[in-house]
This record gives C-alpha cells, structure tokens and sequence, in this order.
C-alpha cells in the first residue's frame, strides 16, 4: 500500500462526508437567504430522517423505499409546522432572536425523539450489500455511491427548482430584495414556509443515506449539524455551488489531516486552515463581487 | 446618570440580602453559578449588544481563563491570586491578537470565526493531557484565600463571585455610557458612518473583544476556584451557545438584563428537575414561549407584559432592537 | 358536647400514634448522580434503570432493616458543572446518607471535594483509577479500573507472541483513560505502540485513522470506546480489509455492539465484566447467582438484558444495602461498614473493601470474550 493509495483513500472517504456536509448545508443556505436566521435545528432534522426511516422500516415493517418516502415527508412536516408556530408569528422580529426560537426548538426536537425511540443507537441497513467495491487502490462501500449519487440529484434538482420553476424563482427573488419582491405579488410568508420545508426534506435526506453508514440516535444531529453549517459559511451561503464545495473542503480537510498529520487534532486542523482562507479572503471564498445567492 | 446609579445601588443591596431569603440550602450554591454566568453574559453583552459583533466561541476565553488559573495553581503551585491575574492579562492579550484578524470579518463570517476558534481552543483542551488533564479534566485546583478566610463554603463562595459581577456591572454601565460607549453603539447601527465620524472602528471594536475576552476569563478563574475542578465539557460549544441565549433572552445590549439571562437559565434546569425526562422538552418549549412572547428580552418584556396585564392594553409587539 | 370532645380526642391520639409510626420508619435516603441524558447516556441509563428496580424489589421485600429505601436520582448530563449542583443539592437539601454515581470520572473528581468536605459517602460508578488513588476518605468505586482491562489483554496479546501494536482512543473521558493505561502499561509487557491515533465522540467516518494504522507495522489494533465509534471502527476495518486481530475495550460489552456492528463484529476480542457471559460461566464460579438474579431481574423490567455498566449501580446499591443493614444508615458508620465489606459477590467480579483499598478488585474482575456467530463466546 503506497502513499498515493492512502491519498486517494482520505479524499474519496473525505468526499463521501463532505457530501453529506454538503447537503445539510444547502438547508442551512436556503433558510439564512429567506429570512436570515441561521436555524439551529437544522441538525435535528438529520437526525429525524435516519429515526423515522428507522421506525417506519424496523418498527412497523414497511419496506425501505417507502419508509424512506415516509421520512421525508414526516420531516418535511415537521419543518413546515415549526415555521407556522414558532417563526411566522414573530413577523418583524430580529433574526437574532429567531435564532434563539431555532436553539429552542432544536433542544424540544431533540427531547421527543429521545421518549420516542430511548437513547439508543440503531443501525438502518444498507441500500444494496455491504460488500466493499475497490476503487484503483481505495475501498468504498456501495452505501458511498448511493451518498454521491443521491448528491448529485439533490444538487441538480436544487439547481432546476431555483432557477426554472415560478416558486424557485420567487424565493430567489425575496432573498435578494423582500419589499421589491413584495411589490411585483410575491407572497413573502410562502417562501418562508417553503424555504423551511425544503431544508428540512433535505436534512432527512442528509440523514437517511448517512445512516446505513454511521447509525444514529437522537443526538446525532448536533455535530452534523454544525459541520453542515461550517460548510454553508465556507460557501458564502449560496444557495448553489458554493455550499457544495464548502461540505466537500470541509470533509477532505478533516480526512486529510486525521490520515497525515494528526488524528487528534483533525477538526482544528480543519478549522485553522478554514480561518486561515477567511483571514485572507474576508468576503468569503466563492463571492466575486456580486453573485447569486440561492 | 443618576437614575442608573440609584438601579446600581438597588441591586446591588438585593444581591447583598438574597442570601437570608435563599437559605443555607443547594439554591446558594446555584446562585453562585448565577453569579459566573452573569459575568459571562455581561462580557458577550457588551460584544453582541453594544456593538453588534456576534461570538459563537465565547466559551473559549472562559476555558482559557480557568485552565490558565487551574493549570498554574494545581501544578505549579502558583498563589492563586496571582494566577487570576496572569490568567486575564494573558486572555486578554491572546483575544487582542486574535481580534484583528477575526474582527476584519462581519455577519456569518464572523460567526463561523468565533465558533471555529473556539472549537479549536476546546480540542487544544482535550489534546495536551500532559498539561490539562484531558478529557478527564484537572482536579486539585485550591480555593482562592484572603487575609485568613479561605472562599471554600457556597455562602463565602456567593459573595466572593457576586463582588466580582457586581463590579463588572458597575464598569460595564458606566463604559456603555461612556464615549467609547457611544462610538461602539454608532457601530453598531453604521460602521461606515462611524468611519465617517472619524470613529476608530477597527481598533474599538478589537479593545472591546478584547475588554470582553478579559471578563470571561475573570470568570473562568472564579470557575476554576469555586468548583476546584475542570474538564473541557464546561467550555465546549454548547457554552457559548447557551451564553448568547442568555443574552438575547435577558435583552440585548441591557445589562442587567444578561443578569436575569443567566438567572433564568440557570435555574430553570433545577426547577425542571422534577419533570425527570420531560425535562429537556420543558426545556426546550420555555425557551421557544419566552422569546416568542418576549422578543425585546425580558428586561423589557416582563414590564410591558405588566402594564398590558393592569392597564388591559393590549400587548404591543415590540419591534425595538437595543435600548 | 362532651362526646365530641371525647371523640376528636381520641381521633387526634390515633393521628397522633400513626404519625409516630410514620416517623420511626422515615425512609432511608440515597442520592444518585446519573448522565441518564446527554453524551455518557449510555452509561447512566442502564444505571438509573437498575437503580429504579431495585429500590422497588428491596422495598418490596421489607426494605432494610424494616425501613423503606428512597433512591433519588438527578441527571448531571454528563456536566461536571450540573453534577456540583446535583451532589450540593442531595446533601443540603434532600439530606442523603449516601450517593451513587456519578457515571464518568470527570464528574466524580468534580463532586469529590464537596463530599469529602460535607461528610458523606459516595460510591462512584465510574472507572478512573485517580477515583480512589490515593484513597479518600468517603469515596468508593464500583467500576473496574481500566489498567485490569488493559492488562487482560496484554496478557492475551502476549499469548500470541504480539508486541507491536496500534491504538485508536476516543477523545472522551473514558477514551483518554484506556489510552493513558494502554501507554503505561505497554512496556513492562515488552509490547511497543507504534501507532497512537484518536477520533472524536460524534465522527461518522472512521477510515483516515485505519488506513494510517494499516500501514504502520502494528500487528494488532486495540480499540478503546464506547458505542456507536468502535462499530464504525469494525465497519470500516472490515471494508478496507484490515487483517490484524481487532481487541476492543469494555466499553462496548453489550449486545448492542453486535447489533450495530454486524458481520464486521465476528472475531474481535475484548474484556468484559462476567455479566454478558453469565450463562456460560461454570458452576463454580462465585458470582454466577448474583449475575443470572440481575440479568433476568432487568430483562424482567426492560426487556433487555442486564449489561456491564448497570451493574455498577447494582453494585452500588447492593453494597450500600449490605453496610446499612449492619451499621444503620449514618454516613459515618456507612462508611465503616463499606472498608469492612469482604466476599461481596457483585455483578462486576467480587469486592473486598479496606481502609487501604476503596476499589476492591482484582484482574479477575475482567474476563475475555469474543464474537462468534453474533454471540459472546469466552476466551479461553
């Protein structure tokens, strides 16, 4: 086993969580450019996907891509009626303090899931085997595939919705200017509603393909959620590309550096050289002047 | 002015009272946490309320303060005094350095910097067994004496900890309404009008990073002396987290109000206690109903819900930012 | 007139009588401090479980010595700070005569000046050997020092005529405590570390620090955490074709390791309280009664079998039982009668308490297992 083998090996594992970091951080972009809250509940939407795929499969023995469908739509609902009770009342509130109601309902999130499913943790089985595929040196598993590929259709329908169909536009068009938006009919509290609904689908999403691998429990949201976040910021909290990037740099950095430098230190490491592209680039990486924002 | 140091005296005339009504029972030991967490808030307060510039990596200078402090006494027998002051003259050192370049950042920028640094100061923690004791923390750490008195009862404790909130309340009403006061709050409505005024934007805003770094590690120190032991769980992420609901629940940029912040954080949990697993929900749902109900904090919330509750007016959705 | 007086006479002396009763059988109070939430969970859930069940079933019973047995429970979620608030509130407000707990070593160095001040005996379920060395006064431990795990299997790895090894810890309480043993104990086995990674409580991806293990000259991996990390660290070894022999540590003696493990769990090998084995174990041995009696006892209420870490509260609890019953419940005599316990047959191998020695157990607390099938078989 040469070196260039182990490379490959930190980068392909590193992608494979940055692209989880990635699409839980699209969730995080999306709801910051429609209402400029950082929602820390994002994580625990994460964490709902993988418990609800697991109850509707194990528990009540539905099949796998139904009881994935299930979750989704579960979460979805979940994300749609925080937004109706906690976020929509509060109409002309300092985004700080709806960052407080996020912390809030992330903490209530959290504890239902723990009397509904106890603190264990559970395993959700692979998509399709678990027999590891080699790769010119580096071994992946086929659930690695399913994480780049569900990816890959998340990104490009995200991509499609913001930019080709009338809501998708409409949302872009609120984060960039809410009282013009208002002004040519746009109903700003839809795109709201909306933006909470499609990250929560996309943070059971991150959830769901990420299970098989690393099982969950009712606290795994937490650090997913933060490194997700991470990952959005890099990105400049575009909507798009940025964020993408951002999820994978994060997820290299830190396989890179527990496989070459240090184990212990990998997070910092991580962080010290994210700072470190900040200190040198204050307005972000992906920003060149004025680009889009979802 | 006068009015402020009438609301000073006040409370600080209740602060030195509330033991008789408290007792001698657990709740004075939870009012001596009441005391390091206000400290704490107070020092975020003036970052986030004063002027405008958001932490999530607050909890670092805390940790930074009690493992200074720990290290130097526990290990090296350092006086305890004296290692207080090394550990807030060093904080205060290391949060000026660091506060030039982080500080060169704004909005989300700025948060993912703070957060970050403290991620890192918090894996240093874990990571240096051979000086911090890692994971399983520092323990040994003396209580801090003077003239004869050893701080090492919850009461003798209270009073050492309230000593120091209640001066750094005292100096942070009198910077806020300082000139320095002013010239931050003018940054935080408008950085580039600030500039225009000929305000030092980029310096003040590092001296009140800094000034804010040098309380938190004061209360780090008080910490480490009051509790004799540390480990990096009580300086992680979730710290500087519950730090900023502290402030924006008490009010931003009041001061007092990250006092009732830290009052009521810390004491919901021991009232919840009875609620055994339905604690954390409780938790979580009273945290959503008071921001939701209050959004101005509760300094200004809990008057005006007064006023609506005998004058039957009803309750005005408070739109008001900083006071 | 006068008969009414004479009644509500009479029925104030027998309020009065039944008040005295009462008084004379007050509770005999216990305080507990358990990470029943937050990261440690783990540990304090199935501790609180067995500390819930056998207040009911000794109470049930009599109670001790005709006195009801109160146990009250605070979660210290797994903060040091939250369980100096905890432990201050059991002796000065609710007045305990003892506490169990806390779960991890953090916490109970953290609670030790205040009990040791204040007087009041405390049996830790938690494993740091800094616990009770040097002694303290009031504070016992039930849970085995990590340096017999380690020594378990150094003996084993010697056995094998193994003496380069990798380690991978996790950068928790109980990960940082395996690895400071592991280190120390290493060369008076002849064993050198070639190979000291780590990951963090939360990773999902464990692969970077194996890759790096793999091609070091380790000729076996020791891996020290608790569950989900050391799962994911059988996964990813199982996919990236490690071929050493994979030892884990304690921490994940429980069915639920196998369960989240899977295939990738067959082979590896471990020290673990008798608990998990207690079926299999012969008929000579001491603490077979004990272990099958709770194993049953918690599937009975849980439906789960009895694991490794609840028995430390069954330990506590049984132990503090055992000291009441001879010396009543004053927190001195309690923990008199604690140095003097001898032959206490627990779940975690079989105590002897001394004024010298407030662990009381020895290697054998420890035996090793291994998985095959999808179940625990012992190493012989």
């Amino acid at each position: 086993m040469d070196l260039s083998e182990d490379i490959l090996q930190y980068i392909l594992s590193g992608l494979s969580t940055g692209a989880i970091y990635a699409v839980i951080g699209l969730g995080f972009a999306i709801i910051y450019n429609s209402t400029s809250i950082i929602n820390f509940a994002q994580g625990e939407f994460v964490m709902l996907g993988g418990m609800l795929t697991l109850f509707f499969h194990v528990t009540l023995f539905l099949s796998l891509p139904f009881s994935i469908f299930l979750a989704v739509l579960v979460a979805t609902a979940v994300g749609a009626l925080f937004e109706r009770l906690a976020i929509s009342p509060l109409k002309n509130a300092d985004p700080l303090i709806l960052v407080i109601i996020t912390i809030g309902g992330s903490i209530l999130i959290r504890g239902i899931a723990m009397l509904l499913w106890g603190k264990d943790t559970y395993v959700l089985p692979m998509f399709s085997g678990d027999e590891p595929i080699v790769l010119w040196g580096a071994t992946l598993m086929p659930q690695n595939f399913w994480i780049f590929g569900i990816t890959l259709i998340i990104i490009v329908a995200n991509r499609l919705f913001f930019h080709h169909s009338i809501i998708g536009k409409a949302m872009r068009a609120c984060s960039f200017n809410r009282v013009a938006s208002s002004l040519v009919g746009i109903n700003v509290k839809h795109t709201v509603l909306f933006s909470f609904a499609i990250s929560s689908a996309l943070g059971a999403a991150a959830g769901i393909i990420i299970a098989p691998l690393t099982m969950t429990s009712y606290d795994v949201g937490i650090m997913l959620g933060l490194k997700g976040f991470c990952a959005a910021i890099i990105g400049g909290m575009s909507g798009g590309i940025g964020t993408v990037a951002g999820g994978l740099i994060v997820g290299v950095l830190e396989s890179l550096g527990a496989g070459l430098i240090s184990s212990g230190y990998k997070d910092a490491i991580a962080f010290i050289i994210l700072l470190l592209i900040l200190f040198l680039r204050p307005q972000g990486l992906f920003v060149k002047g004025d680009t889009e924002r979802v | 002015m006068k009015q402020e140091l009438l609301k000073f005296f006040l409370f600080t005339a209740l602060i030195g009272i509330a033991p008789v009504f408290i007792g001698k029972g657990y709740l004075i030991n939870v009012f001596v946490f009441v005391g390091i967490y206000t400290i704490l808030a107070v020092a975020l307060n003036l970052l986030l309320g004063l002027a405008g510039q958001i932490s999530l990596g607050q909890a670092a200078f805390f940790g930074l303060g009690a493992y200074i402090s720990g290290v130097l006494t526990a290990t090296h027998a350092v006086n305890p005094w004296l290692s207080m002051v090394i550990a807030v003259v060093t904080v205060g050192i290391i949060a000026f350095i660091l506060g030039f370049p982080i500080l060169k950042l704004k909005g989300h920028y700025l948060a993912m910097a703070t957060l970050g640094m403290g991620i890192i100061v918090y894996i240093i923690f874990n990571e240096t067994v051979d000086i911090t004791g890692g994971p399983s923390g520092l323990s040994g750490i003396p209580h801090l004496s003077l003239g004869g008195i050893i701080f090492n009862s919850d009461l003798k404790n209270y009073y050492l900890v309230w000593f120091f909130a209640v001066t750094i309340i005292l100096l942070s009403v009198n910077l806020a309404a300082s000139r320095i006061g002013r010239a931050l709050r003018a940054i935080h409505d408008s950085e580039v009008a600030a500039r225009i005024m000929g305000v030092n934007a980029r310096l003040l805003k590092v001296q009140i990073f800094s000034i804010s770094g040098v309380i938190s590690a004061l209360a780090g120190s008080l910490y480490a002396h009051t509790v004799t032991f540390i480990s990096p769980t009580s300086f992680g992420f979730n710290v500087s987290i519950e730090l900023l609901t502290m402030v924006i629940i008490g009010g931003l940029g009041s001061i007092y109000g990250s006092f009732l912040g830290a009052a009521i954080l810390t004491l919901l949990p021991e009232f919840f206690r009875t609620f055994q697993d339905y604690d954390i929900i409780v938790y979580g749902l009273t945290l959503i109903v008071i921001t939701m109900f209050m959004p101005g904090g509760l300094v200004r919330g809990v008057p005006l819900l007064f006023r609506s509750l005998f004058k039957k007016e009803p309750m005005p959705q408070s739109n008001e930012k900083r006071g | 007139m006068l008969k009414k007086i004479i009644t509500s006479l009479c029925t104030l002396c027998i309020l009065f009588t039944v008040a005295s009763g009462v008084l004379a059988a007050e509770p005999i109070k216990i305080g507990a401090l358990l990470a029943v939430t937050g990261p440690p969970s783990f540990l304090g859930d199935p501790e609180r479980n067995t500390a819930v069940m056998l207040e009911t079933q000794i109470n049930n019973a009599g109670g001790i010595n005709g006195r009801t047995l109160k146990v009250i429970i605070y979660d210290t979620q797994g903060d040091a700070t939250k369980a100096v608030q905890a432990a201050n509130r059991l002796i000065k407000d609710d007045n305990v005569s003892a506490i169990i707990g806390p779960s991890t070593t953090g916490e109970t160095m953290a609670v030790i000046p205040i009990v040791e001040a204040a007087g009041v005996p405390l049996i830790s379920c938690a494993a740091g050997i800094k616990i009770t060395e040097p002694t303290k006064k009031w504070v016992f431990k039930t849970a085995q020092n990590d340096s017999l795990a380690v020594e378990r299997i150094y003996d084993h790895l010697k056995k094998r005529n193994i003496n380069k090894i990798a380690i991978l810890t996790v950068s928790d309480g109980f990960g940082s405590s395996g690895r400071e043993q592991l280190k120390l104990k290493a060369e008076s086995f002849g064993i050198t570390i070639v190979s000291d990674e780590i990951y963090g409580p939360k990773d999902t991806d464990m692969t970077a620090q194996i890759v790096k293990i793999r091609g070091s000259k380790a000729q076996a991996l020791i891996c020290w955490g608790t569950n989900p990390g050391p799962a994911t660290i059988a996964r990813n070894a199982k996919q990236l074709g490690l071929t050493m022999p994979l030892y884990m540590s304690h921490g994940v003696s429980s069915k639920k390791f196998i369960e989240l493990a899977g295939d990738a769990s067959e082979g590896i090998i471990l020290p673990s309280g008798r608990v998990i084995v207690a079926h299999m174990l012969p008929k000579s041995d001491k603490q077979k009664k004990s272990l099958l009696a709770y194993v049953n006892n918690y599937k009975k209420h849980y439906n789960v079998g009895g694991d490794h870490f609840g028995g430390h509260a069954w330990d506590a609890v049984m132990l503090l039982k055992g000291a009441i019953e001879r010396g009543g419940d004053a927190p001195d005599a309690i923990r008199k009668e604690l140095e003097n316990t001898r032959n206490f047959r627990g779940i975690g191998g079989i105590f002897n308490f001394s004024p010298q020695d407030h662990a009381g157990l020895t290697k054998d607390a420890f035996v090793l297992v291994t998985i095959k099938n999808g179940n625990w078989t012992l190493v012989k």
